[in-house]
């Protein structure tokens, strides 16, 4: 067995454990942790695979940023667990369908040699100064450059809608303006007064 | 004696071979975190027309082990109601990114871990993973006030990691390459004045301000916030899980600085050309870093701490836009041919 078999195994075996735990998991909180250890493991395997800019993205907008939010939200929840298995019955057979699905899927991936998969070519080497950063954007900025642009504006309005819908203007918040208390300058605010100094009463009697 | 050794070990040199230059990039890593908190507290006590600590050993020099020493003696407590693996494992969360970030930062034009072709952006992901440990801490140190330490920290940093990679995006247009040995190298020329810093000046006062925030050190510590919260995310961590802690925020630090001296202010060149090329170019980086590290101890001494919704402001909607517009000014001015550096 060749170390990078041993890494993919390795990996693929803690993907597979996270990914159980994240649905198992009954603290919302450790199925979200299970849930970036996953990313991470995927990431891993991306990295095998020489799609290191993938591999790297996925860490660095899942692991870094949306898991971040998503952590953020589920920690602050009080999840009461026993309402959460509430509708377990009711959803079984939709995720039996779902899942029945995926292992066809992965039936035909993995036993290619029925299905006749296998006789794809093999993806060409890559070459010394090859680098799939470059690649990746260039394609991007050319041949699919509508779709990705299309693909930024839907995400647009996404972001858009969520802040409309939630968005509330109370009247009695107070603001400040830094503009303003910046530009404030110390004759606006103190007036300096020139007094003669005073006798203590007990002088004056 | 090399080729010796290497025979010796046969198939397992690479591996004894890249260990003992992770260990000689990390020893030298943990003595500066130590010698920096004994600078801190001497820089700062100056500025406070103080003497700092000058009892242990000659002025003070061995208080960093007095220090430590101190941490390892004391008793670890772990909170009731806690949750105990994920206690233990935050402050190694925390310490991991600033550790692993090291492997792509070049030292000089040969010496570097693993010159990778997307050094940037491993630095941008690896250094991203660090919030979980602040994050975790909070939650499973059962504590309001870690807690509270906790969000805050989140939304921090989430916040400035924003800016932070704008920032970078304009390096990486500007050198035309995510490896960190080429950006170095686009720096050459003409000394001082052909470093980035000088075309990128407004990233990189968002990229410093954002390093100091991301760090949490203050004016940015609302994490910490010793007046409102106690000490935040670590406020039931004691012995060496704190000090974990202490580590990981004082080589964040020296981590930030490195980025900062490598894409702003030209990593090892030297700052005029002709006479000063003796010095070898590690001692130039080195340097740069020692400077950098000056100014966050300077910002500590200087300056009280933002509340928490104007450091939310100050991350929105000054430094986003800011970057913005320089990334769409670099792209037009490189389109244009404009482009002097």
């Amino acid at each position: 067995m060749s170390f990078q078999t041993f890494v993919f195994y390795a990996l693929a075996l803690i993907l597979i454990y996270a990914a159980l735990r994240v649905i198992t998991a009954r603290n919302p909180v450790h199925a979200a942790l299970f849930l970036v250890l996953s990313f991470v493991a995927a990431a891993g395997i991306w990295l095998l695979l020489q799609a290191e800019f993938l591999a790297i993205t996925l860490v660095l907008v899942y692991v870094g940023a949306v898991m971040v939010l998503f952590l953020f939200v589920v920690m602050m929840l009080d999840v009461n667990l026993a309402r959460l298995r509430e509708g377990f019955w009711d959803y079984l057979p939709l995720g039996g369908i779902v899942g029945a699905l995926l292992v066809a899927e992965m039936i035909v991936v993995l036993g290619g040699d029925y299905f006749s998969v296998g006789e794809m070519p093999q993806p060409a080497g890559h070459a010394a100064g090859y680098s799939s950063i470059k690649e990746l954007g260039r394609l991007l900025y050319t041949q699919y450059v509508y779709a990705f642009e299309i693909a930024a504006v839907i995400l647009l309005v996404a972001i858009i809608a969520a802040i409309a819908l939630t968005l509330r203007s109370r009247k009695n918040t107070l603001y400040q303006n830094p503009g303003e208390q910046v530009a404030v300058r110390r004759e606006d605010r103190v007036r300096m007064v020139d007094m003669r100094s005073e006798k203590r009463a007990e002088e004056r009697a | 004696m090399m080729d010796s050794v290497e025979q010796l070990l046969g198939p397992a040199w690479p591996v004894v071979w890249t260990l003992a230059k992770i260990v000689a990039i990390v020893l030298p890593l943990v003595l500066s975190v130590a010698y920096l908190t004994l600078a801190e507290r001497k820089v700062i006590g100056y500025m406070q027309v103080r003497i700092g600590p000058n009892r242990v050993g000659f002025r003070g020099l061995l208080q960093p082990f007095a220090d430590v020493l101190k941490l390892l003696m004391k008793e670890v407590i772990v909170p009731s109601g806690a949750n105990k693996f994920l206690f233990v494992l935050a402050p190694v969360m925390t310490i991991m990114p600033a550790m692993a970030a090291w492997a792509v930062v070049p030292f000089s034009p040969e010496l570097v871990l693993a010159n990778v072709d997307a050094g940037l952006l491993y630095i941008l992901a690896i250094t991203s993973m660090g919030v979980y440990g602040v994050i975790i801490a909070g939650w499973a140190s059962n504590s309001k006030y870690a807690f509270l330490g906790s969000m805050r920290s989140a939304a921090q940093i989430v916040s400035y990691e924003i800016a932070m990679g704008f920032a970078l995006v304009g390096v990486l247009m500007a050198a035309q390459s995510l490896n960190l040995v080429d950006i170095v190298n686009g720096q050459r020329g003409g000394g001082f004045w052909s470093w980035y810093w000088l075309p990128l000046f407004p990233l990189f006062l968002v990229y410093l301000i954002s390093g100091v925030a991301e760090t949490n050190r203050a004016p940015f510590d609302v994490a910490e916030g010793e007046t409102e919260i106690v000490a935040g995310f670590h406020v039931e961590y004691s012995g060496i899980a704190f000090g974990v802690f202490f580590l990981a925020e004082y080589a964040n630090m020296i981590l930030i600085s490195a980025l900062c001296s490598i894409m702003f202010l030209g990593g090892w060149l030297p700052l005029v050309d002709t006479p000063l090329t003796f010095i070898p170019p590690i001692f130039w980086l080195l340097g740069k870093i020692a400077f950098v590290l000056f100014l966050f101890l300077w910002f500590r001494a200087t300056f009280p701490r933002y509340r928490y919704d104007q450091i939310m402001r100050l991350g929105w909607k000054v430094f986003i836009p800011i970057t913005l517009i320089w990334i769409v000014l670099i792209g037009a001015l490189k389109l244009a041919g404009w482009w002097a550096w």
